[in-house]
């Protein structure tokens, strides 16, 4: 008894250690930000520092849009869901060619700028779209009969665009290593398919499913670009709102409100996922995905296969490809008006990236564009690991610890927090002496590993917490240190979602564009910022630029992620 | 028992560390900034907005002139960067501000957050440009935000483009304007003081009823209105009227996809259709490079940056001594009168004016 106890205080106190560099982060560049604008943002109050609270909640309007909020989230997520976990599936338990190029293929939508995604969208969709010209042709109508801008259709259709990796990978890289046995017993004992599919496989990958439903949920949640140039000025999600009391109203205390909203929100969400995924986690043995996927045999997988290749590909592939080809036709006609397409066709607007037409200061060839963007994912993709792997083991391994229970939920706030409130707090709090950050391009790289961080926890805990302690047990037993136990069995049960976590860091950095906006030097630009720049000035050759940088992007994140799929840390092995 | 101590210890664990660390803002961490390092020349850094440009050459004959580096820290559009010089008041993050236009004035002369400083030059400069009498923000160039069109959309059609204002509201118009929301976007904002200014405090929401009975398209951004919407430029959009600037049909010629001789769309510049966007530099208070940011100022104003700034931003200088290059002047249409509408006005109105056209437009 006394042995236990004295155990259990030890444990604790191992926690605190681990955790100590992840909450030194956290609290030198997330909460002390943070308080830091509240704090300035409540002394602007005209009032009582409780007035502004009590006229947002008073406010019908702050009720509508929660629940607006509320509403697009969880359509959104829902729809994600339901897109997604089929194609999880696929993806999970068999093998076909092209299979890595397509699961490549879906992180690109993810660091797409907002701005470059609804111009892709209205290529297809839009007023002047191939799918409303078909239909005006076909139908003989003389308007567009498809409203796509400004409406909630087509701020679910980017959502689902957007995170719908998320599913595929997250869901997709859990199930790969289930044991298909279980299932198998349960069809021959009787169970139909639809039973095993409820009755076993669904309770077993039902941790990896709430994780990924809660990022999407939170991303749908904190969504503002989708917001603001797909849906229109009818529709605010919290975010948006934040964003119009800042800079439209520089109301700062209504704004400082709202954003405490949003994470008390996000609190309650992942207060409510961890209770349930700690009911639902359990130890399963895992197994190589050499023995859990099969070659799609039976014209029945090849038919589920292909119907989901092609929906997961019209989904994903025909606005990128819509972009891609814009990067490469040329609009205006020619002088002598011919308009056959190979006169239309053209390189120009790579070539013209290269020219400093106006010798302006600012400008960079787009070589240094992908270099510093690959810098700031690179870096943070190893800060969100290095303080992500530590905060994730120990949360596995003392799930009683009281530390745990109370940092578990916390550590996702980052993701939940309004991206205007958390920019502005890091003006006026690391400007100051003791951590006198400025302008220095550190700032990056730990704004973004703000965001990576929580992504990190979330894909390596399902899988940490599904090794079975006896294994560990046993290698104790044998004789292994701590070390070697982490090292034989842990890393290589969770190399493959450590891959998992990398790819979404490193996808997040390179598409990030408000943080790196808000603290740009303009000498080093990343990818988004330079599309930006193009964009936001009128001219045909400026437009052109702007698709074939977006293009540069896509690339770019394309060949990264069959990179990082390269890297085999170990994969699991027989025991 | 347990249980509720274990409960309340939730719940003030994260309270106190919050509170813990907003207290201690002082704490002594090692100075981060590796990057300025051991100070080997001076800095004078400049923070301004997203869509500022320069020639490099004309930044390098300063630096060499007086022995100095300049640093630029770009902060997102106009109203964040604003927001950002604001909230660091009195510990700049930079020495001087350049950006804020008259939509925005007001917020930064509020706050008090500029240096006076009295150009020699501001001599040069008509005093319609200077706004602030204490000269703590120093006119340097400034735009028209008009009505944009399609050329090819109106004579394929045989429209007569718009010429004033109520001209949007006839039928002949209907479903051809796209605008951007002024809550989000400066151009939009300025075609909201346009109204104002042509129909008064009283009438300018009965013209924007109208102006939803004759189906105008709100977006919220320009990228939006402007490629997504506007039939004019590269995005083909189905709408071939827009708010944009008047310097926009010069811009689609010099960036044209190839050369051609005459832009594909036009600026309407009748009297009172057009908003002028006036913006300005101020020396941030608490700077301790104040002579030099004196220099940097009247840098600004000298014509040959003044003369650097149409073909980079596309604006136009104050300075009535910079000279404007041809290739400027020839496709630029200005407007002789723009919209009458005092700065004192915008001041005092501009939050209140926003928030009832949310409310009569959008609700």
């Amino acid at each position: 008894m006394k042995l236990r106890s004295s155990f259990k205080s030890r444990d604790n106190w191992r926690a605190v250690i681990l955790w100590l560099i992840p909450i030194a982060f956290l609290l030198v560049f997330y909460v002390y930000p943070l308080s830091s604008i509240f704090r300035a943002s409540f002394a602007r109050s005209e009032d009582e520092f409780y007035s502004p609270i009590i006229n947002v909640i008073s406010s019908i309007s702050t009720w509508r849009i929660i629940g607006f909020t509320f509403w697009q989230a969880s359509l959104s997520t829902l729809l994600t869901l339901i897109i997604g976990l089929p194609g999880a599936y696929l993806f999970a338990r068999y093998d076909f060619r092209g299979k890595t190029l397509i699961r490549a293929l879906t992180v690109i939508p993810f660091v797409l700028p907002t701005l470059v995604v609804a111009a892709a969208f209205n290529s297809l969709l839009g007023p002047g779209g191939w799918l409303n010209i078909i239909f005006m042709e076909l139908l003989n109508l003389s308007s567009p009969p498809i409203q796509f801008v400004n409406s909630l259709f087509a701020i679910l259709v980017a959502h689902v665009f957007y995170n719908i990796t998320i599913v595929l990978r997250m869901v997709g890289d859990f199930w790969s290593h289930i044991d298909p046995r279980m299932t198998q017993a349960a069809q021959v004992l009787g169970a139909n398919r639809s039973q095993s599919l409820l009755k076993v496989t669904l309770p077993i990958i039902m941790p990896a499913i709430i994780t990924a439903a809660l990022l999407v949920f939170i991303f749908n949640f904190t969504s503002f670009g989708v917001i603001l140039v797909l849906g229109g000025p009818r529709f605010a999600t919290l975010e948006v709102e934040i964003y119009y009391q800042t800079i439209g109203l520089f109301n700062l205390p209504t704004a400082a409100v709202l954003s405490v909203i949003q994470l008390i929100c996000t609190l309650l969400l992942t207060v409510a996922y961890t209770r349930l995924s700690a009911q639902l986690n359990r130890p399963i043995s895992l197994r190589p995905q050499k023995y859990t996927q099969s070659k799609l045999k039976s014209w029945k997988n090849r038919l589920f296969a292909a119907v989901m290749v092609l929906i997961i590909l019209f989904i994903l592939l025909t606005p990128l490809l819509a972009l891609v080809s814009r990067s490469f036709i040329r609009t205006t006609p020619d002088i002598d008006q011919v308009s056959t397409l190979q006169s239309k066709l053209t390189l120009d607007f790579y070539r013209e990236l290269s020219i400093n037409r106006r010798d302006s200061l600012f400008y960079s060839p787009p070589s240094t564009a992908i270099i510093v963007s690959l810098s700031y994912a690179v870096l943070t993709v190893l800060l969100a690991l290095f303080l992500g792997l530590p905060a994730a083991w120990v949360l596995t391994m003392e799930k009683q610890s009281l530390f745990n229970q109370i940092l578990d939920p916390l550590i996702m706030l980052p993701l939940g927090t309004s991206a205007v409130t958390l920019g502005l707090g890091f003006i006026i709090a690391l400007s100051k002496p003791p951590l006198d950050l400025r302008a220095s391009l550190l700032l990056i790289p730990i704004a973004h590993t703000l965001v990576a961080f929580p992504f990190v926890i979330r894909s390596l805990t399902p899988s940490l917490r599904s090794i079975n302690p006896r294994i560990r047990d046993a290698a104790k037993m044998l004789g292994a240190s701590n070390f070697e136990v982490a090292k034989r069995i842990d890393l290589p049960i969770v190399g493959r979602a450590m891959l998992v976590a990398a790819t979404f860091a490193f996808a997040i950095s390179l598409g990030e564009f408000g943080a790196t906006a808000l603290i740009s030097r303009p000498e080093y630009p990343t990818i988004p910022i330079m599309i930006y720049r193009f964009i936001s000035q009128p001219g045909s050759l400026n437009y052109g630029q702007a698709m074939a940088l977006s293009t540069i992007l896509m690339l770019t994140i394309a060949i990264s992620v069959l990179a990082i799929d390269r890297f085999r840390i170990a994969d699991i092995g027989e025991f | 028992m347990r249980k509720i101590v274990y409960r309340t210890t939730k719940f003030f664990i994260p309270l106190t560390i919050i509170i813990i660390s907003s207290a201690c803002s002082s704490f002594p961490l090692p100075d981060a900034t590796s990057e300025t390092g051991t100070e080997k020349q001076a800095t004078l850094t400049i923070m301004t907005h997203d869509s500022f440009a320069v020639s490099e050459d004309i930044v390098k004959s300063f630096e060499e002139e007086n022995a100095i580096e300049v640093k630029f820290i770009k902060s997102g559009d106009t109203g964040t960067a604003v927001n950002k010089a604001i909230l660091s008041k009195g510990n700049p993050i930079a020495d001087v501000f350049f950006g804020v236009d008259n939509t925005f004035l007001s917020r930064a002369l509020d706050e008090d957050i500029f240096l006076s400083y009295e150009s020699p030059i501001l001599n040069d400069i008509d005093d319609s440009f200077k706004l602030d009498p204490s000269n703590r923000a120093v006119p340097v160039d400034y735009g028209d935000v008009c009505l944009n069109y399609d050329k090819n959309f109106f004579l394929e059609n045989k429209l007569e483009p718009p010429s004033t204002l109520e001209d949007l509201l006839a039928p002949e118009y209907r479903e051809l304007l796209v605008v951007e929301n002024p809550a989000t976007s400066s151009p939009g904002l300025a075609f909201l003081f346009t109204t104002i200014a042509n129909f008064g405090e009283e009438n300018y929401l009965e013209f924007w009823k109208g102006l939803m009975d004759n189906e105008v398209l709100i977006v919220n951004d320009w990228e939006a209105a402007y490629y997504t919407e506007f039939s004019g430029s590269a995005g083909k959009g189905p709408r071939p009227i827009v708010v944009s600037y008047s310097s926009s049909p010069a811009f689609e010629l010099i960036y044209a996809e190839q050369p051609i001789e005459n832009p594909p769309t036009a600026a309407v510049v009748t009297d009172n259709t057009c908003f002028r966007q006036i913006e300005f530099v101020g020396i941030l208070d608490g700077t301790n490079n104040e002579s030099t940011a004196r220099k940097w100022v009247d840098y600004m104003l000298s014509p040959d940056f003044q003369e650097d700034m149409p073909l980079q931003m596309f604006v136009f200088p104050v300075n009535s001594e910079a000279v404007l290059d041809d290739s400027f002047i020839n496709y630029l249409n200005s407007p002789e009168a723009t919209a009458d509408i005092s700065p004192a006005e915008i001041a005092q109105n501009r939050e209140s004016w926003i928030i009832e056209w949310t409310e009569t437009v959008l609700r």
